[in-house]
């Protein structure tokens, strides 16, 4: 079997056995599932509206997907993306607001920079607890979601909230931090969708990720650590290094949603903005197969199932957009189980002859 | 007892038996050998019901037999032990043994009588295991008897045991050896699947040769020797002794002064040792595995952290304590690791990824100071694949589809590829077939030959004997002597790598 075919091979035969069960669950709640699923991907694929929400939705997921990509590569299991992501939000709101008058020139790189180093700087504290110390990376990236939130949400309540304002949201950010929607440059694309520069700066993130894993000497550390760390320490690669590299650049992919949120979107910081993104990172990652070009491809799908659920959900008698939930689901526990399939495949082969 | 006839086994392409014909008489010790891919394992798996043969027959006791599972040969008094075993860590001996075929109904398992019987059968054996003792608990050698005893305790008359060897230090397998003359004068049939020759010696009493899925021989072990059956496996010619030139020895390269090295529990594993290695000279350890071997390598090479070391490492005038991996290769260290899988090699990585590894960082792999240079790499790999013969010649490949005679030469391929002053050498041909053996023992000595200094490890006696200069003994962490390799008797050396002084 070609390369390719093989790769390919389990994260479809997951999502289509997600659909049978999907399906199944359909019919038992007594709704029709070839009407359901039509309505789910219909809606997810329409043009104009369907395709631009999928799209903008799944641009925080490749950006998780990334991150939590680069970590496994290194063999760490950064299920902290969710709090990277709110940290460096709330320091692109920051930058934004403070040098709110600032040119555009000067104003968007400032925030892009705050996206970045805010994230890496908060994915970097497991990745230096983990070298030093040796403190697992899963028990620390998760106790500092739960910081991240916390404090995040202290910041804006009680310094950067407009006083009156009952929702929890810090001030606007100054206009010129603002990046163009997408239907600006697209004719009969309307620019009301949210769908914004970040996605393609999503795409151009997956180009860099590929080109640095698998072309630079940073990139072939980082895997060596995560294949095998004592012949990465047996070549003479600082695996402590390579840690907090991993992690760094991790959490600075995390970050890069509050480009796509703070500046395309909202033009503040929100409390609760992120749907789990980092979370879902970590099944776009797995069903990706840990590959920028993968991770596309499970983000646009995981985008299309969100955006389409909110249809079944106000379209269908019985069927709820619950439905996406199990089909998440569904194809993560495949995705899992493929050590299972290959084991049963496994045995037709010929072993050690 | 049991013969093959005519067995044809083919995976794909490969055809791993071709009409295979091999023969056992019921209450002997029967080897089968070949080097890695000769089919002998095929065979065996065949005949235990692993996989079952395109065509050919199974003869037990006279009748011929249709076994398609492990199951049709375990009724048919047919056990395996397999080169890993398949033990379940955490369950006592009793529990292994009787797994899968446990006494007693379904709900009521009746340990006690088992472990009755276990006891029964290790003292029928002197295959001394403790039925109650969990299997983490238990040595690598006291893992084996545990394996013997499941197939014993299914009643097994044939045993087939696959490299049962490899995994032993030599005093193991002299109780190994033991146990084997135990079963065979109660009238069990042993087929030992084996590559090294010394071991069918001392204890077969037939041996058939495969190579290439074929059987090339068969022959009483009282009427053959290493030499003949050598060539039988490699199909010509092999010189089992190494022929090398007088050293020309120049300066000191390594000075090791009082080097005492703690493991992570704070054990010295390496206690007070002081050597040195000049350039043009190969100096051997040999010692029993785990009397601080691998720990002194290690330090050597900068694999060990500088706070469990005391003493000093001196390379070419320099200090090394402190020094990193690194820093230690820049300056013309090279290492080949003594577990190739775990320290030598990222398996999932290409052989030209696993080319690299320790020069990834620098011109001319590194162009520009960032990207690795693709062209760079590939003329490397390709240069490491021809000039050490590496199979199949494919650089995109995982270095995990290798045989480990082949994974062996990348690794040495590219340590040499650095033209090292200084080489680390550890067990260089664990697992490695005889026509491979061969190969490494001259490159080690071109190597020597071309002025560098060698330290090589190895838990075989004969390899290091024949290949150092000097040699130096290792018990409990310390050198318990030195002796000139040239005269010393394997008595003389086994004594002080058993008894220190």
């Amino acid at each position: 079997m070609p390369k390719l075919a093989r790769e390919l091979l389990f994260p479809l035969i997951a999502v289509v056995a997600a659909f049978i069960v999907g399906g199944i669950l359909i019919l038992l709640v007594g709704d029709n599932p070839i009407t359901a699923y039509k309505l789910l991907l219909g809606s997810a694929l329409s043009w104009p509206d369907g395709i631009g929400y999928t799209l903008f939705l799944s641009t925080p997921l490749i950006f998780t997907g990334l991150a939590v990509l680069v970590g496994f590569r290194c063999g760490l299991f950064n299920i902290g993306a969710e709090g990277q992501l709110y940290v460096a939000a709330f320091a692109t709101a920051w930058v934004g607001i403070t040098f709110a008058n600032r040119g555009s020139w000067l104003l968007i790189p400032l925030c892009f920079a705050a996206a970045i180093l805010a994230g890496a700087f908060w994915g970097a504290i497991p990745g230096v607890l983990k070298a030093q110390f040796g403190s697992h990376e899963v028990i620390n990236t998760i106790m500092l979601n739960f910081i991240a939130v916390a404090l995040v949400s202290y910041f804006t309540q009680y310094h950067y909230k407009v006083p009156g304002d009952p929702i929890l949201q810090t001030a606007p950010i100054g206009p010129g931090a603002y990046i163009p929607h997408l239907g600006k440059f697209i004719h009969g694309f309307p620019e009301r969708i949210p769908l914004n520069v970040a996605f393609l700066l999503a795409l151009l993130c997956c180009l860099l990720v590929y080109l640095f894993l698998w072309r630079t000497k940073w990139g072939y550390e980082i895997r060596a650590t995560g294949s095998n760390p004592f012949a990465a320490e047996y070549g003479g690669i600082s695996i402590r290094k390579q840690i907090v590299l991993a992690m760094s650049v991790s959490g600075a992919l995390a970050g890069m949603v509050a480009i796509n949120e703070v500046l395309g979107n909202r033009h503040r910081y929100y409390d609760g903005f992120s749907d789990n993104y980092g979370f879902t990172g970590i099944a776009v990652a797995l069903l990706g197969r840990n590959h920028p070009v993968g991770v596309i491809l499970a983000a646009l799908l995981f985008a299309a199932l969100q955006h389409g659920g909110i249809y079944v959900d106000g379209f269908s008698e019985h069927v709820t957009k619950d439905i996406v939930q199990v089909l998440q689901g569904v194809i993560i526990l495949f995705v899992a189980a493929e050590g299972f399939f290959k084991w049963a495949l496994g045995r037709r082969l010929p072993g050690n002859v | 007892m049991l013969e093959l006839r005519q067995i044809t086994k083919r995976f794909g392409d490969v055809l791993a038996n071709d009409h295979v014909d091999i023969v056992v008489k019921p209450g002997t010790i029967h080897a089968i050998v070949g080097e890695n891919g000769a089919g002998k394992s095929t065979a065996m798996r065949i005949a235990y019901g692993f996989y079952t043969a395109d065509s050919g027959e199974i003869i037990v006791d006279g009748q011929p037999r249709d076994i398609k599972s492990p199951h049709d040969a375990i009724a048919l008094g047919i056990g395996m032990v397999h080169q890993h075993f398949m033990l379940v860590e955490t369950m006592t001996v009793a529990e292994n043994i009787v797994l899968g075929a446990e006494p007693g109904s379904s709900f009521d398992l009746d340990l006690k009588r088992a472990g009755a019987q276990i006891r029964q059968l290790s003292e029928e054996f002197k295959l001394a295991v403790n039925p109650n003792e969990p299997v983490e608990h238990l040595s690598v050698g006291q893992q084996q008897r545990v394996e013997l005893l499941k197939a014993l305790y299914r009643h097994a008359r044939l045993l087939i045991l696959d490299e049962p060897t490899a995994v032993l230090t030599p005093l193991e397998v002299e109780e190994f050896f033991v146990i084997l003359r135990r079963m065979r004068e109660q009238g069990k049939t042993v087929i030992i699947i084996t590559h090294k020759l010394s071991e069918v010696l001392a204890i077969s009493d037939e041996v058939t040769v495969m190579r290439d899925g074929k059987v090339v021989g068969r022959v009483q072990t009282k009427d053959t020797n290493a030499a003949e059956l050598a060539r039988l496996m490699v199909g010509r010619e092999v010189l089992l002794r190494v022929e090398k030139p007088e050293a020309k020895v120049g300066r000191p390269q390594l000075e090791v002064r009082n080097l005492s090295v703690t493991d992570i529990n704070s054990q010295k594993r390496v206690n007070d040792v002081s050597f040195e290695v000049r350039s043009g000279e190969i100096v051997g350890i040999a010692g029993v595995e785990g009397n601080g071997q691998t720990e002194l390598i290690e330090a050597l090479a900068g694999l060990v952290e500088p706070e469990r070391l005391s003493g000093e490492i001196n390379f070419e005038g320099r200090t090394l304590n402190a020094l990193g991996a690194r820093v230690r290769r820049e300056l013309g260290i090279a290492h080949i690791p003594e577990d190739r899988h775990r320290r030598g090699l990222l398996l999932d990585f290409s052989l030209s990824e696993n080319a690299i590894l320790g020069v990834h960082y620098r011109p001319p792999i590194v162009a520009g100071g960032i990207f690795l240079d693709e062209k760079a790499v590939h003329r490397r790999a390709s240069e490491i694949i021809q000039g050490f013969d590496v199979r199949p010649p494919n650089a995109a490949l995982p270095a995990r589809a290798l045989s480990g005679g082949n994974q062996q030469k990348l690794i040495i391929g590219r340590e040499y590829h650095v033209n090292p002053k200084l080489l680390l050498v550890s067990q260089p041909t664990r697992g490695v077939d005889i026509g491979a053996i061969e190969f490494i023992h001259r490159q080690l000595v071109a190597l020597r030959d071309a002025g560098c200094a060698i330290l090589l490890v190895s838990a075989e006696l004969e390899e290091v004997t024949s290949l150092s200069d000097r040699l130096l003994i290792i018990h409990e962490g310390r050198i318990a002597g030195e002796v000139d390799p040239k005269v010393a008797t394997l008595e003389e050396i086994g004594l002080l790598m058993t008894r220190g002084h």
